[in-house]
C-alpha cells in the first residue's frame, strides 16, 4: 500500500535560503544595478520591488565542455529529401552538430534579470545607512508605553476574567477538596456491598452506612462549582516603549530660479528620505513647506508642481518649521526630520538669519537637518553660512547635488554608518 | 464491466488511493518489481523549490540553488515554462511529487508513470542496482546538509561557499566509472567520518613528508615514479585522497559533493529507457484501466491526447525541434520490442533472431535490467524504427564547408545510424576527457591534466575558469595539456599563469 503524504501545508520556503545566499553573494552586483536604476525609477512607484539584471557570465557556473567545432556526426528525424552523400549547406548560427542542445548548454551572453522584492530592494538600497544619533537619542526619551500582557492575577475585572485558567483552578479545587471523602465514600461502598451478598444479622451497620454515604455524598456536592478563590485574571502592564513616529518636514525654495528639473531632483532626494524614515519609525508624517519670499504649508501635488516667482528668503520656511513644531509636534513625542533642498539662492542679508535661527531654535529640536543644493553654479552666500553650522552641530548636514545621478551617492553620504 | 472508479476532473485523496491500488493490481499482473510507494502531494511553489535542488527533498545550501529557485521562477511567472507533473526520486520508498494542479487522469498517469514505470526502473536497472544506494540516499543528504551547515557555523559561510563552489565545478569529474560504491547508512557515515578525517590527514602527512631533501641519487630515482601510477579520470576523488593542503572537513565536503554527483550518474546515462520505460507501462496500465471499465470514455481520450504528447517527435526541420525526444525514442523502442517478440516479420527474424518470437515481458524486463541507453540502442534499435522515424546522419567537419549526409533510412544505413545514435548517448564520447596525469609530488607540487582531444572537438573558454578552481582546491600550480589524436601537446594552459 502506497503512503499518501499531503505536502502542500509544508513550508513553502525552502528554496529562502539559498536564494538569499543568491543576493547576499551578488550583492555589490545587485546594488550597483539598483543605485544605476534610482535615477531612472518611477517617482510615484515606491512601494514596489524592483528587476534586477546583471550580466550572465558574471553568476556562471562554470564546468569542463567541448566548444563548437572539430568532427562530429549526428543522428536527426524526419528525413524528407535527402539521399546518402547529399551536402547540404551549413545553417546560420553555428555549426549544427548538435542542433538545440549546443545553445542548451551554451552561456547567452544575454543578462540574468530577475524581481526582487520591496524589502530586498529596500534592504539593497539602504544597506550600510543608519539613522545618526538614533539610539543615543531614543534611549532618552522613552516616553510613549504600551499595554503588554503580564501573565495571570488573582484579582481584577470581570471583563479580564480567563476562564481557562479560572476553570483549571477550580477544577484542581474541586479534586483537592473531595479527595478524602471519596476515599472514604468508596470504602464504605465496598462495605455495604460485601454486607449486602451475604444476609445476617447486620441490620443495623447497613443503616449505619446507608446514613454514612448519604451524608458523604451530601457533603460531596455541597462542594462549590467555583468559588471566588479560583478566578484568575488577564494581567496587562504598562511598559515604556520609544516613540516610533517622526514626521519629516520637507523644505523647498519655490521661486523662480528653481526649474522643474531641480524640483525633480529635490522630489526624488525627498522620496529616499522618506523611505528610509519608514523602516526605523512606524508612522511617519510629511510636512511640505514652500517658500519664496514668504513660507506656506501645501499638499504634496502642490509642493511640487505649482510654479512661483519672486524672490527668495530662507528664513521665512525655517520660521514656519519651528511654529509647526510648536504646534504640532512637541519634540518629546515626535522623532523630527528636516531636509531642504534649494538652488542656493536667498536673499543676501537673510543667509545669516538662517544661520542664527538654525543654530539657536531649530537645531536643539531635530534629530537631523540636511541641506541639498542643487544647482551647476558657484555656491552662494547660504553655502557660506551653512558651512559654519558644520562645526557646531553634529545633526546638520550639506551636500552638493549637480544632477541625477548625484541624488543616490549623496544621500549614502548623509546616512553612511558612522564608524565607531 | 464494473463501475468506473471516478468520473470528474477534480482528485481526492480517496480516489488517488484506488488509482493507487488499481495499477498496483494490474503492475502486479504485468510483474513489474517495485520499491514500496510514497505519494506526496505539492504545490507549483514546492515544485519550484524541488527543481532548485535537483529534485531532492534536501539539500545543502548554495547559492547556485538560488540561481537556479530564481531563473526557474521567473520563466514561470512569466509563462515561458510550465511545470513538470511529477518528480521521482529514485529511494526506497520511492518518493513521487504530484502536483495539486493535476487532474484526476494526470494524477493517475503519473502514478501509473513515476510510481511503477520509474519505480520499478530504479529497482531493477544494473547501472541504479550498482551505483545508487536507495536505501541511504535520504539519510546521506540529511547527513550531508547537517554537515555542510556545521562547517558553515565553524568555518564561515563565505570558506564552505567557496569549496562548494570549486567542488561544484568539477562534480561531473567526479564520477567513478568502473568501481562501485557501497552502501552505507548515515550513522555508520558519521562513525566512519571521524576515523576518515584522522586516516586520510596522516596519508597526506606521509605523501608529503616525504619531500624532505635525500641523497641525490635515491632522489633521482624517485623522480622517475610517476603519481598517480596510472592517469586518474575521477579529479574530485583524487583531490579528496591527495590534495596537500585541505583541511579534514574540506575532504569531507569534496565527498559529499563527489558522491551525490555519483549518485545522479546514472540517471544520465538512461534517459532513453528510463522515460521510455515509464511510457510504455503508464500506456498499458492505462489501457488494462479502460479494458477492465475501470475508467470512462473521457478520461481515456484525455489521456491519449497528453500521452501523445509526451511520445511526440518533431522533425529536424520543426519549429519545435529541439534535439531527438527521449519519451519518443524510448516509448518508440520498448513498443517495437514487444511487437518483435509478438508480432514478428522476416525482418525482424534477421535482425532480432534472439528475441523474435519470444516472450515480450521476459524480453523487456531483460532490456530494462541490462542496458544503458548507449548500449540499449546499439542492442534494440530496430530497421524499421529508423524507417518509422526517417533517421538520418549528418557529418559535421569544422574543415569542410558544407554538411554532409552520411545516411539515411535505406538498408546501407541502418548500421550506421545505430551506431552513431548509440554514440550520441555515450556519455564517456560526449563529455571532454580530462585525466589527472602527473602530480609533481618530488618537485614543486604541479598537478597535470591531460585532455585528450576527441574528433577535434575544442574545450570551451569556461575551462580556464574551471583550473581556477581546481587551483584552488589542490594549492599548487594546475597545468592542463590537449593532446591531440598524434599524443602532441597542441596546447597548454596553466594557472596561476
Amino acid at each position: 500500500m502506497a503512503q499518501l503524504i499531503d505536502r502542500r501545508p509544508n513550508a513553502k520556503g525552502k528554496s529562502t535560503v539559498n536564494r538569499q545566499r543568491f543576493l547576499r553573494r551578488y550583492k555589490t552586483q545587485i546594488k550597483k544595478a539598483i543605485s544605476e536604476q534610482i535615477s531612472e525609477r518611477s517617482i510615484t512607484n515606491v512601494d514596489s520591488g524592483e528587476s534586477v539584471s546583471i550580466p550572465t557570465r558574471d553568476i556562471s557556473e562554470p564546468v569542463f565542455r567541448s566548444d563548437q567545432g572539430g568532427v562530429r556526426e549526428g543522428v536527426y528525424p524526419g528525413n524528407k529529401e535527402f539521399a546518402r552523400g547529399d551536402r547540404i549547406k551549413r545553417p546560420e548560427g553555428g555549426g549544427g552538430g548538435r542542433g538545440g542542445k549546443a545553445s542548451d548548454s551554451g552561456e547567452g551572453e544575454d543578462d540574468f534579470v530577475f524581481e526582487i522584492s520591496k524589502d530586498e530592494y529596500l534592504d539593497m538600497l539602504f544597506d550600510d545607512l543608519e539613522l545618526p544619533n538614533l539610539q543615543k537619542n531614543q534611549l532618552r526619551k522613552m516616553t510613549k508605553s504600551k499595554t503588554v500582557r503580564a501573565g495571570y492575577t488573582t484579582d481584577g475585572v470581570p471583563t479580564n476574567i480567563n476562564v481557562v485558567r479560572s476553570l483549571r483552578s477550580a477544577l484542581s479545587r474541586r479534586v483537592a477538596m473531595g479527595a478524602g471523602r471519596r476515599h472514604r465514600l468508596r470504602e464504605l461502598e465496598i462495605e455495604l456491598q460485601a454486607l449486602q451478598q451475604e444476609p445476617g444479622e447486620q441490620g443495623e451497620r447497613r443503616a449505619e452506612l446507608i446514613e454514612e454515604i448519604e451524608d458523604l455524598r451530601e457533603r460531596l456536592g455541597k462542594i462549590p462549582f467555583i468559588d471566588t478563590f479560583d478566578l484568575r485574571f488577564n494581567n496587562f502592564v504598562q511598559r515604556p516603549e520609544p516613540t516610533s513616529q517622526a514626521v519629516m518636514f520637507c523644505l523647498m525654495d519655490v521661486s523662480g530660479s528653481m526649474d522643474q528639473e531641480t524640483k525633480d531632483i529635490a522630489k526624488r532626494f525627498y522620496i529616499l528620505l522618506y523611505l528610509f524614515l519608514t523602516r526605523s519609525y512606524k508612522d511617519v508624517d510629511v510636512v511640505y513647506i514652500r517658500h519664496h519670499t514668504q513660507a506656506k504649508e501645501v499638499d504634496e501635488q502642490e509642493f511640487f508642481y505649482s510654479r512661483e516667482t519672486g524672490g527668495t528668503i530662507v528664513s521665512s520656511a525655517l520660521e514656519m518649521t519651528r511654529d509647526i513644531i510648536k504646534q504640532r509636534y512637541p519634540p518629546t513625542d515626535w522623532n523630527i526630520y528636516a531636509a531642504q533642498a534649494s538652488d542656493g539662492d536667498n536673499w543676501n542679508d537673510d543667509s545669516p538669519i538662517c544661520e542664527r535661527l538654525l543654530s539657536k531654535e531649530l537645531l536643539p529640536l531635530l534629530r537631523y537637518y540636511a541641506y541639498v543644493e542643487i544647482t551647476r553654479r558657484d555656491h552662494q552666500g547660504l553655502w557660506m553660512h551653512y558651512e559654519n553650522l558644520l562645526e557646531k552641530h553634529d545633526n546638520f548636514a550639506m551636500q552638493h547635488i549637480r544632477e541625477h545621478d548625484d541624488i543616490y551617492p549623496v544621500f549614502r553620504e548623509f546616512f553612511r554608518k558612522q564608524v565607531q | 464491466m464494473s463501475k468506473p472508479i471516478s468520473t470528474g476532473a477534480e482528485w481526492t485523496f480517496e480516489l488517488i488511493e484506488q488509482y493507487h491500488d488499481e495499477i498496483a493490481n494490474i503492475a502486479e499482473e504485468y510483474a513489474l518489481d517495485t520499491y514500496p510507494n510514497q505519494i506526496e502531494l505539492i504545490t507549483a511553489e514546492q515544485m519550484l523549490d524541488a527543481y532548485a535542488s535537483v529534485g531532492m527533498p534536501i539539500g545543502y545550501s548554495h547559492w547556485s540553488f538560488g540561481k537556479h529557485f530564481i531563473k526557474n521562477e521567473q520563466q514561470y511567472r512569466r509563462g515561458h515554462m510550465g511545470l513538470a507533473y511529477e518528480i521521482v526520486i529514485n529511494s526506497n520508498p520511492c518518493i513521487a511529487y504530484l502536483m495539486e494542479e493535476n487532474t484526476m487522469m494526470m494524477q493517475a498517469l503519473v502514478i501509473a508513470h513515476a510510481s511503477f514505470g520509474h519505480n520499478s526502473f530504479f529497482k531493477g536497472n544494473y547501472l541504479f542496482r550498482a551505483w545508487t544506494d536507495a536505501e541511504a540516499i535520504i539519510d546521506y543528504l540529511v547527513f550531508a546538509k547537517r554537515y555542510v551547515s556545521d562547517c558553515e557555523e565553524r568555518y564561515g559561510i563565505e570558506e564552505v561557499e567557496n569549496l562548494l563552489d570549486s567542488c561544484h565545478a568539477l562534480q561531473n569529474h567526479g564520477v567513478d566509472r568502473y568501481k562501485r560504491p557501497y552502501p552505507v547508512s548515515m550513522r555508520e557515515e558519521q562513525k566512519r567520518l571521524k576515523e576518515r578525517e584522522e586516516y586520510l590527514q596522516s596519508q597526506v602527512n606521509d605523501l608529503w613528508y616525504r619531500t624532505v631533501p635525500r641523497k641525490e641519487a635515491e632522489q633521482e630515482a624517485a623522480a622517475k615514479i610517476n603519481f598517480p601510477e596510472e592517469p586518474q579520470e575521477n579529479i574530485l576523488y583524487f583531490i579528496e585522497k591527495n590534495a596537500p593542503l585541505l583541511e579534514p572537513w574540506q575532504r569531507e565536503i569534496v565527498r559529499i559533493v563527489r558522491k551525490i554527483g555519483q549518485y545522479f550518474y546514472p540517471q544520465r546515462q538512461t534517459q532513453v529507457m528510463n522515460e521510455g520505460w515509464a511510457c510504455f507501462w503508464h500506456y498499458h496500465i492505462m489501457n488494462a484501466l479502460y479494458d477492465r471499465g475501470k475508467v470512462t470514455d473521457g478520461f481515456m481520450l484525455e489521456f491519449i491526447q497528453s500521452h501523445t504528447n509526451v511520445v511526440s517527435q518533431p522533425d529536424f526541420d520543426s519549429p519545435y525541434f529541439s534535439g531527438i525526444n527521449p519519451y519518443a525514442l524510448g516509448y518508440a523502442m520498448m513498443t517495437d520490442i514487444k511487437r518483435i517478440c509478438t508480432d514478428p516479420d522476416d525482418e525482424d527474424r534477421r535482425w532480432f533472431p534472439d528475441i523474435a518470437g519470444s516472450d515480450w515481458q521476459q524480453t523487456l524486463d531483460f532490456a530494462m535490467r541490462n542496458f544503458k541507453d548507449e548500449s540499449f540502442i546499439s542492442q534494440f534499435l530496430s530497421p524499421r524504427l529508423i524507417r518509422d522515424f526517417k533517421l538520418f546522419s549528418i557529418l559535421d567537419d569544422e574543415e569542410q564547408s558544407e554538411l554532409e549526409v552520411t545516411s539515411i533510412h535505406n538498408d546501407d544505413g541502418y548500421r550506421h545510424i545505430r551506431h552513431v545514435l548509440s554514440n550520441q548517448y555515450n556519455l564517456s564520447m560526449n563529455e571532454p576527457n580530462i585525466q589527472i596525469y602527473n602530480a609533481d609530488i618530488r618537485g614543486d607540487r604541479t598537478l597535470t591534466l591531460r585532455h585528450v582531444l576527441h574528433n577535434n572537438v575544442p574545450l570551451a573558454e569556461t575551462s580556464v575558469e574551471v583550473l581556477k578552481h581546481l587551483h584552488r582546491l589542490w594549492g599548487f600550480d594546475v597545468r592542463m595539456d590537449t593532446i591531440d589524436a598524434g599524443g602532441e601537446i597542441t596546447r597548454s594552459e596553466s594557472v596561476p599563469d
